[in-house]
């Protein structure tokens, strides 16, 4: 055996010296951005149960992918290039995905199908009571005001030369739902899947810090110190005919929402009808937990250096912050004019939960009238809007769907 | 309003036409205003809905309460209310219906019969006592 011959190969083979190909060394960054966010999920809680998942799949894919030719890459660009290439012979093949991809290219299919996406949608609607929102159908305009950041963020991308698509891609991160936003990239710019699914599930995890500036700019003292009156007391029949009713009406409206839509008032018929208490359970838990697993580790896979760091990326990311704030100050607006209207009976900080982070937004609103009134319990108010708000975004992405599909 | 309206649905449709192409600006705030457009009128119905099945369920609910009312009204003309229940006195084992029996004649009788048979008082149980005539 030709020991200098082998140490070649080996050396030629193994990753440390892709490092030191052409754009090898973007990979190297790509490492410490995956570090960064492992550091943000772990140490500083920021969404840790997706973010650590992508963090993770984003160090895998940079720890194996170099470009085209990365034979044992967990996840393979190209092939996906390919899958999205309408003159490929592997277009729209996910045999040649199966037959030729890495572990997460499979399991990045759960995404691209839009499955993930739908499935924790599901869980949501499990864990969701929407009594609040039943009770003050009101939240419901709050909830539609918080969308200001979405169509914003969507005209600032145009602006900034993005594609009619991509930039509503971005712009589906104000609505403050994940898996809205990573159903609506999937469909419409599946490359820039990683940095929005990042930036999205970042400034989630950011609202407590994005939100209450904004919140103390726009209402005065007085509109915080607010208490509002108790709402009614919501029947277990209202609660089982709502899922029915939203799911009728929002997918006889935009048909393009009825995954979403449907898998959200499923779950929650599923927790409200009294008789499936075995699958509530299994939908808000296990089969949550089974596919944060391949939702998080899939989304960061898409991460590859070659795509993610870009101009782009950094417009995405700024975008994204803008757009947060954008649907925060909308739902502002709409809580201070609702304010104005009632002479006073309602809070304008219950507007600022209409961005769809559930249960975040609530509990900084609650936290914010708190502080002006230590008396003041806001919450369950909050949570109307709160609820209002993952309806609000899902319309909207149905709305972004059925325009640039 | 109407014109603005046609205005923006027109540029929706072209924004579809050339989904895959670039947007322009105006195009794009067409879209952008149309969509939030379309975001506040599904919600607004659906406000409505939920107003009204709301409204049903509380005039349902005030139906229910109303009848129940009347049910607890009712109840007491078909069967008059007990007495007011006199303070047991402690050890007691509720009450005895005298029948033409004075009170201090109950007490001895029911001593004797205590007596006779060879138990506690506070173990028996009299339900009536009653003079046979």
């Amino acid at each position: 055996m030709d020991v200098i011959e082998t140490l070649k190969t080996l050396w030629n083979d193994s990753g440390f010296q892709s490092f030191f190909t052409d754009g090898g060394w973007k990979n190297l960054i790509m490492i410490c951005v995956s570090c960064l966010l492992l550091y943000l999920g772990i140490v500083k809680k920021f969404e840790p149960l997706l973010l650590v998942g992508i963090a993770f799949g984003c160090l895998l894919v940079n720890l194996s992918y170099f470009g085209e030719g990365s034979s044992d890459a967990l996840y393979h660009l190209d092939l996906w290039d390919n899958f999205l290439d309408p003159e490929h012979k592997d277009y729209h093949s996910y045999g040649a995905i199966m037959s030729h991809g890495g572990l997460l290219d499979i399991l990045y299919i759960g995404v691209k199908a839009g499955i993930y996406p739908s499935l924790i949608f599901m869980g949501v609607g499990a864990m969701t009571d929407f009594g609040p929102l039943i009770s003050n159908p009101k939240s419901l305009l709050l909830g539609a005001a918080a969308q200001m950041g979405v169509f914003l963020a969507f005209f600032g991308a145009v602006c900034l030369g993005f594609t009619g698509q991509e930039a509503a891609s971005i712009g589906i991160i104000g609505g403050a739902d994940g898996p809205t936003a990573i159903f609506l990239t999937t469909r419409l710019a599946p490359h820039l899947l990683g940095a929005i699914a990042i930036a999205a599930y970042s400034y989630m995890a950011l609202i407590p810090m994005i939100q209450p500036p904004l919140m103390r700019l726009l209402t005065t003292e007085k509109e915080r110190q607010v208490k509002m009156e108790q709402s009614r007391t919501v029947s277990k029949t209202e609660k089982i005919i709502f899922p029915i009713i939203v799911a009728m009406f929002v997918i006889l409206l935009l048909p393009s929402t009825a995954p979403l839509v449907g898998c959200l008032m499923l779950g929650n018929l599923w927790r409200e009808c009294g008789v499936t208490e075995r699958l509530s359970d299994t939908v808000q838990n296990a089969l949550m937990n089974i596919v944060t697993v391949f939702l998080g580790i899939s989304v960061g896979a898409t991460t590859a250096a070659s795509r993610f760091l870009s101009l782009e990326t950094i417009k995405i990311v700024v975008l994204g912050l803008t757009a947060f704030c954008f649907s925060t100050i909308g739902g502002l607006l709409v809580g201070k004019l609702m304010y104005k209207l009632t002479g006073g009976k309602v809070n304008p900080l219950i507007g600022s939960a209409g961005v769809s982070a559930v249960p975040m937004a609530a509990r900084v609103s609650q936290m914010e009238g708190q502080k002006a009134n230590p008396k003041n319990f806001l919450l369950m108010h909050a949570m109307g809007p709160n609820v209002a708000g993952v309806i609000g975004s899902a319309i909207a992405a149905g709305f972004l769907l059925a325009v640039f599909k | 309003m109407l014109d603005k309206m046609t205005f923006a649905a027109e540029t929706v449709t072209e924004a579809t036409t050339k989904a895959s192409d670039d947007l322009s600006i105006s195009e794009a705030a067409g879209t952008a205003l149309f969509g939030y457009a379309v975001v506040f009128s599904g919600l607004i119905i659906l406000m409505i809905v939920l107003y009204c099945t709301g409204a049903y369920f509380k005039s349902k609910e005030a139906k229910q309460k109303a009848s129940a009312a009347a049910e607890t009204k009712a109840a007491p003309a078909a069967a008059p209310a007990p007495a007011v229940e006199q303070k047991l006195a402690p050890g007691s084992a509720g009450h005895v219906k005298l029948f033409d029996v004075p009170d201090k004649e109950a007490a001895m009788i029911m001593a004797i019969v205590a007596d006779k048979m060879q138990k506690p008082l506070n173990e028996l149980h009299f339900i009536s006592i009653k003079e046979v005539k």
